[in-house]
This record gives C-alpha cells, sequence and structure tokens, in this order.
C-alpha cells in the first residue's frame, strides 16, 4: 500500500473520528439550551369561558391589546426573570396577560415559599401601558421597596419582587 | 438559560423543558455513523499491515452492527424516551477497543509470546455479552426505583464481590494485584467491576435517606462545615473498607474508584465541600501509610517516580520488573501530535496487557494526541450525559445513582488514564469498553444499561396534569 494512501487514510480517519465527536456535541446542544413557553390558555379558555371572562374583567379585548403593545415606541418586549430559581428565564411580551404565583397553570411559576398560589399578573391596558397588579397575595409584591395596593403602571428596568424572585420588563 | 417564545402566544402560557422528543432517530443516525468509524479502522488496519483489505471486514462489521441494531431496538421499545448518545458512544468506544485488539493479534512480537491467543473473537463474544446483559438490564429493571428496595442487600453483594479475590482458592494473584477470581472451566473474572455498580446502588440508597442529618448537622469552622463526629462514621468505614483492599488486594485503583465514589455522591447528596476536603485528605494520608509498609505499592510507585530505572532494571531481568511503563511512554512519544496510522506503530513491544492495562497507548501511537484526545472526548460525553441525567432525573434515588455511576466512570477512566501516562502510579484496571477483558465490558454495558433506564424516566414527558387541581382551591374572587 502506497504511502500516500496510508497518509490519507490517517488523517481521513482522524478527521472522521473529530467529525463523531462534533456530531455528538451538536446533539447535545439541542438537549441544552432548556425552557420554552408552551401555549396552555386556548385550551383552557374554551373549558372555561366564564371564568376567564371575569378573572380578566378588567382587560380589554384582545385586538386592542396588540395593536396597542405593538404600536408604542420604547415599549418592553419581554419579560425577564433577574433573580430567584428561575433567573433567565425570558417570556415575550405580546399582549398577554402574565400571571405569577405557585398555581401549575401560572404563566411563569414560582417555586418560593413566599409566594401565593395566584400571586401577582401583569397585563397591558388599552393604551398599551403595562400594570402589574397584586393579586391578595399573603407576602406582598413590591416594586422597588414599596408595596403595592393597587394596579401600578410598570416602565422597563423596574424591578418587581415576589418573595426571592425580581423580575423586570425590558426592551 | 435562553428561551424561545412561540410568536403567536395569547392568553396565558406556561414555561417548561423542551418536551424532548424521543431522539430515537438521532441515536439511530449516530449508532450507523458509530459502526461506520470501526470499520473504517478495521480496513485501514488490514491495508496497513497485510496490504489487503482483511477477509472478516464483512462478518466484523456485520458483527458489531447486529450488536449495535439488537442494543438500538430494545431502547426503541424500553427506553423510548432515553438518551441518544450514550448507546453510540458505548458502541463506538466498544468497535475501536475491538479494532485495536485485533491489530495486536497481528503483529508477529506478540505472537511469538507463549501467552499469546487471539483476543479479538473473545472480546467480541464479550461485547454480545455485555450487550445481552445491557438487554436484559433494559427489558428487566422497568423502573429504576426498585434498586432502591435492595439497599443494604446491595452492600452485603458488593462487599463480597469485593471480598470474593481473597477467598483461598478461589483468588486468583494476577501479577501483583490480587483483584481476579478464577472460575473453573469458566476463566477469570474480576468482581471489582461488578461490585462498582452495586456500591453506586447502595451508596445511593443510603446516602438519600442519610443526606439531611450529614448535611445540616454541622458547625461552621473557617468557611467549612465540621460534621459532627458520630456523622463522620459512614466515611471512616468506606475509608477503612478502600484501605483494606489497598492492602490485602494491592490494587490501587480499585482502592481509590470506590472511596472517590463514596465522596463524589456525599458531595452531591450533601453540597457540603467540607466532604471533599475530608476525602482528598483521608485518601491521601491512606495512601501515603499504606504505601509505607506494602512492598507492591512501593514497587508501583517507584516504578512512576522512576520508569526509565524500572526499565533497565527489567532489561537486566531482574525478576518483578516491568518496562511496560517506559515502553508506553515511549509509544505516546512516538505517536506524536497525528499518530503514526492504524497498524504502523510498535505499541506491541509493551508486550504483556498490551492490548488490556495498556491499549492507551496503541490509541495514543497510532492516533496520535489528536485521537487520542478524541477518544478521551468521547469518554467524557459518556460522563456528561450522565451528570445531564442526574440534573434531569426527578427522584433523590435516580439522581444520585446517575452521579454515583458516571463518577466512578470518570474515575475510572482517570485512573487509568493516569496510570498509562504515568501521571499516576499505575494500577491493574481497565479502560471501560477499549480494554481487553470480559468483567469490565459486560459490566460497562451494564452500567450504560442503568442510566439509559434512569435518563428514560427523567426525560419522560410527565403525564398530563388533571386540569389544574389547585386552581379549585385557591381562587381569587373578586366582586
Amino acid at each position: 500500500m502506497s504511502e500516500l494512501t496510508l497518509t490519507v487514510m490517517r488523517l481521513g480517519f482522524l478527521a472522521v473520528l473529530w467529525l463523531f465527536v462534533i456530531v455528538a456535541v451538536q446533539v447535545i446542544r439541542s438537549d441544552l439550551f432548556g425552557t420554552r413557553v408552551t401555549q396552555r390558555g386556548a385550551r383552557r379558555d374554551a373549558a372555561r369561558p366564564q371564568q376567564t371572562a371575569t378573572r380578566q374583567g378588567q382587560a380589554p379585548p384582545q385586538q386592542r391589546q396588540q395593536s396597542g403593545g405593538r404600536g408604542r415606541r420604547g415599549a418592553p418586549t419581554k419579560l425577564v426573570v433577574t433573580e430567584g430559581t428561575l433567573t433567565g428565564t425570558t417570556v415575550a411580551l405580546q399582549g398577554q396577560t402574565i400571571t405569577l404565583g405557585r398555581a401549575h397553570d401560572s404563566t411563569i411559576v414560582l417555586d418560593d415559599d413566599y409566594a401565593s398560589s395566584r400571586h401577582a399578573r401583569i397585563y397591558p391596558d388599552q393604551n398599551g401601558q403595562w400594570i402589574v397588579e397584586d393579586l391578595g397575595s399573603t407576602n406582598g409584591t413590591y416594586l422597588d421597596r414599596a408595596r403595592l395596593t393597587t394596579p401600578t403602571p410598570i416602565g422597563p428596568g423596574a424591578p418587581i419582587r415576589i418573595g426571592k424572585t425580581v423580575i423586570e420588563l425590558r426592551k | 438559560m435562553s428561551s424561545t417564545t412561540n410568536p403567536s402566544t395569547h392568553h396565558t402560557s406556561t414555561i417548561g423543558a423542551i418536551g424532548a422528543p424521543s431522539r430515537r432517530n438521532t441515536e439511530l443516525a449516530l449508532l450507523v455513523f458509530a459502526v461506520l468509524i470501526p470499520v473504517f479502522a478495521y480496513a485501514n488496519v488490514g491495508l496497513a499491515i497485510n496490504d489487503e483489505v482483511p477477509a472478516g471486514l464483512l462478518s466484523y462489521g456485520f458483527g458489531l452492527g447486529l450488536l449495535a441494531g439488537v442494543g438500538h431496538l430494545v431502547v426503541r421499545k424500553f427506553a423510548p424516551y432515553a438518551d441518544p448518545l450514550l448507546l453510540p458512544l458505548a458502541t463506538l468506544l466498544n468497535g475501536l477497543g475491538l479494532v485495536a485488539i485485533w491489530r495486536l493479534d497481528q503483529s508477529g512480537r506478540l505472537q511469538s509470546s507463549k501467552l499469546f491467543v487471539e483476543a479479538a473473537p473473545r472480546q467480541l463474544m464479550y461485547s454480545a455479552l455485555g450487550v445481552a446483559l445491557f438487554v436484559a438490564v433494559l427489558v428487566f429493571l422497568r423502573d429504576h426505583r426498585v434498586l432502591q428496595r435492595y439497599t443494604y442487600i446491595s452492600m452485603a453483594g458488593a462487599l463480597v464481590l469485593l471480598l470474593l479475590p481473597l477467598v483461598p482458592g478461589l483468588g486468583h494473584d494476577n501479577f501483583g494485584a490480587k483483584i481476579w477470581i478464577k472460575i473453573p472451566g469458566l476463566g477469570t473474572l474480576q468482581p471489582g467491576e461488578f461490585a462498582k455498580i452495586v456500591l453506586a446502588v447502595f451508596f445511593a440508597g443510603y446516602l438519600m435517606v442519610k443526606r439531611d442529618a450529614l448535611a445540616l448537622a454541622s458547625r461552621r469552622f473557617m468557611g467549612l462545615y465540621l460534621p459532627r463526629g458520630r456523622d463522620l462514621g459512614p466515611i471512616i468505614v468506606v475509608w477503612i473498607i478502600s484501605i483494606l483492599i489497598l492492602v490485602f488486594e494491592t490494587d490501587l485503583g480499585t482502592s481509590l474508584l470506590f472511596f472517590g465514589m463514596f465522596v463524589i455522591m456525599l458531595y452531591v447528596a450533601t453540597e457540603r465541600t467540607s466532604w471533599i476536603v475530608f476525602g482528598l485528605l483521608m485518601s491521601a494520608a491512606g495512601a501515603v501509610g499504606v504505601a509505607s509498609f506494602e512492598s507492591h505499592v512501593q514497587q508501583r510507585v517507584q516504578a512512576w517516580l522512576d520508569p526509565m530505572h524500572e526499565y533497565e532494571l527489567s532489561r537486566q531481568g531482574i525478576f518483578g520488573h516491568t518496562e511496560q511503563s517506559m515502553q508506553a511512554l515511549w509509544a505516546f512519544g512516538s505517536g506524536g501530535t497525528l499518530g503514526s496510522g492504524w497498524g504502523q506503530g510498535h505499541s506491541d513491544l509493551i508486550g504483556f496487557a498490551a492490548n488490556s492495562d495498556f491499549i492507551l497507548a496503541t490509541f495514543g501511537e497510532e492516533l496520535g494526541l489528536a485521537g487520542l484526545m478524541a477518544l478521551l472526548l468521547l469518554y467524557a460525553l459518556i460522563v456528561e450525559r450522565g451528570v445531564r441525567t442526574a440534573l434531569a432525573a426527578r427522584d433523590p434515588f435516580g439522581k444520585l445513582l446517575a452521579i454515583g455511576l458516571s463518577g466512578a466512570f470518570a474515575l475510572q477512566v482517570f485512573v487509568v488514564a493516569g496510570g498509562v501516562m504515568s501521571l499516576i502510579p499505575l494500577t491493574g484496571m481497565t479502560m471501560p469498553f477499549l480494554a481487553y477483558g470480559g468483567s469490565s465490558v459486560i459490566a460497562n454495558w451494564a452500567l450504560i444499561g442503568i442510566l439509559l433506564r434512569i435518563s428514560d424516566t427523567a426525560r419522560r414527558p410527565a403525564p398530563a396534569a388533571p386540569a389544574s387541581p389547585d386552581a379549585e382551591m385557591t381562587q381569587v374572587v373578586r366582586p
């Protein structure tokens, strides 16, 4: 067997071996980036239309939220968890109501002893301004250092604290 | 962590782990790849040594492919959500090991030895047995939590396995280390390889129950949590047992493996760094203490500190000295960065145990640093998948078992590779999957089987929750 063939095979084998390693790492990549937001609202609405209507009594119709939310310049586009066990989680803001609490069907399920089942919600008003509202939680929701008593408008970057979790809106 | 968001989100939405698809087709594709690489290597060895494609190419490739195919079908049927990488990685390592063993079989220098046996066909048979055990684990162990019931039985079983080599008549002293047993008519067996798995079951079951006591009852001193005296009991018992292994079986590797595995699992169970500090101190003290009076260990340490001197003594024909370490180092050296190519090295100079303990030297010489690094990465990936399985597991027992098994696997790779490369004194353990040796291959296939079972449970999508039970319990009533 000629020297050349053997050299080509030698380098070829190393290349193939490394290719396998790289492919394996690519497979791992798809496992690493862990969370995604899944749809649950539509199904639940269909099942319990009245309850949803009462719960979202203050929220305006969907279409207006959408257009309002999109129209404002400088409006926040995502909600980011900056402290607590869920740090790094983001949720895109698209005019939907975001619920926070320990209940399994919350948008952000808080694993926190200081959080109530339905702790707070964040929703856009008619003008697309995002509002945070405490839902009668036991330990309260704090905007900066102040405990919330009424639905309060929030801007980008303002820290909202629930138990050990801090979230904020970002552009 | 980042997240992907659905642009058509309307009302509420939840954040969850990406609902893992089963990934079985990924596994199949990787398996085909993992079988083709050794076939390529096999053809390459034949072309380099005999100038022709070896006659056994088809049957060999078919054999390996059959093993991989059976493994894959069983995983598809019995563990559909299991990790897609573990099986291909193990198959590739096993296949490459077979090629290297076959390549060493072709060496005239080794064939002239009176101890020579055709090792490759046997290794293929052992691999088949290993895959059979792998299949048996997946078929019969439907839920790894069953093992939890056998916590203390496992302890007894592991002790028996560890002590077997010391039983007179059964034990088989093989070149210093007494870690084999001889079964008449069947050959020899290394019970330590199986004890590794059984002991991991015991440690997992034990630590799951006791971890709160071990983690919480402690004082803080200089940034370290000092455990109470009585909580030191278990670690001291395991330490004494591993020291006894070192003294009576004179095998540093086995001893290090078991103590290391316990310390890793203790750390994971309690999250206390102090256990690692204690573990390192205790193992260092133990090793130094034993080395001060045990001549076999002393000799291993001498050979490690000055392999060239050992080589010269061996050349002078002084009994009890071996040139293996030095030959292995030369093999690595002559391999260089890109290696000499399959079949063109001289790692057969290592002589005895070239295809078992020292098989890494063959890879080092013929594939070079580049190939060796790829090989070590394959091991690292197996360990990573094991740790990932532990992270994803939902039950504490599964977490601890997965971390224990992958920790033991990693330690074994380190101890063997470190020994062959003269980073630490040489021990009598074998490279998982690569090296010639029935016990090792069979036990490690079983280990992969258990890891796949845990990862199947961990990655299986949770059963659909009943329509939010707490929605009824705590409702927000608004006027």
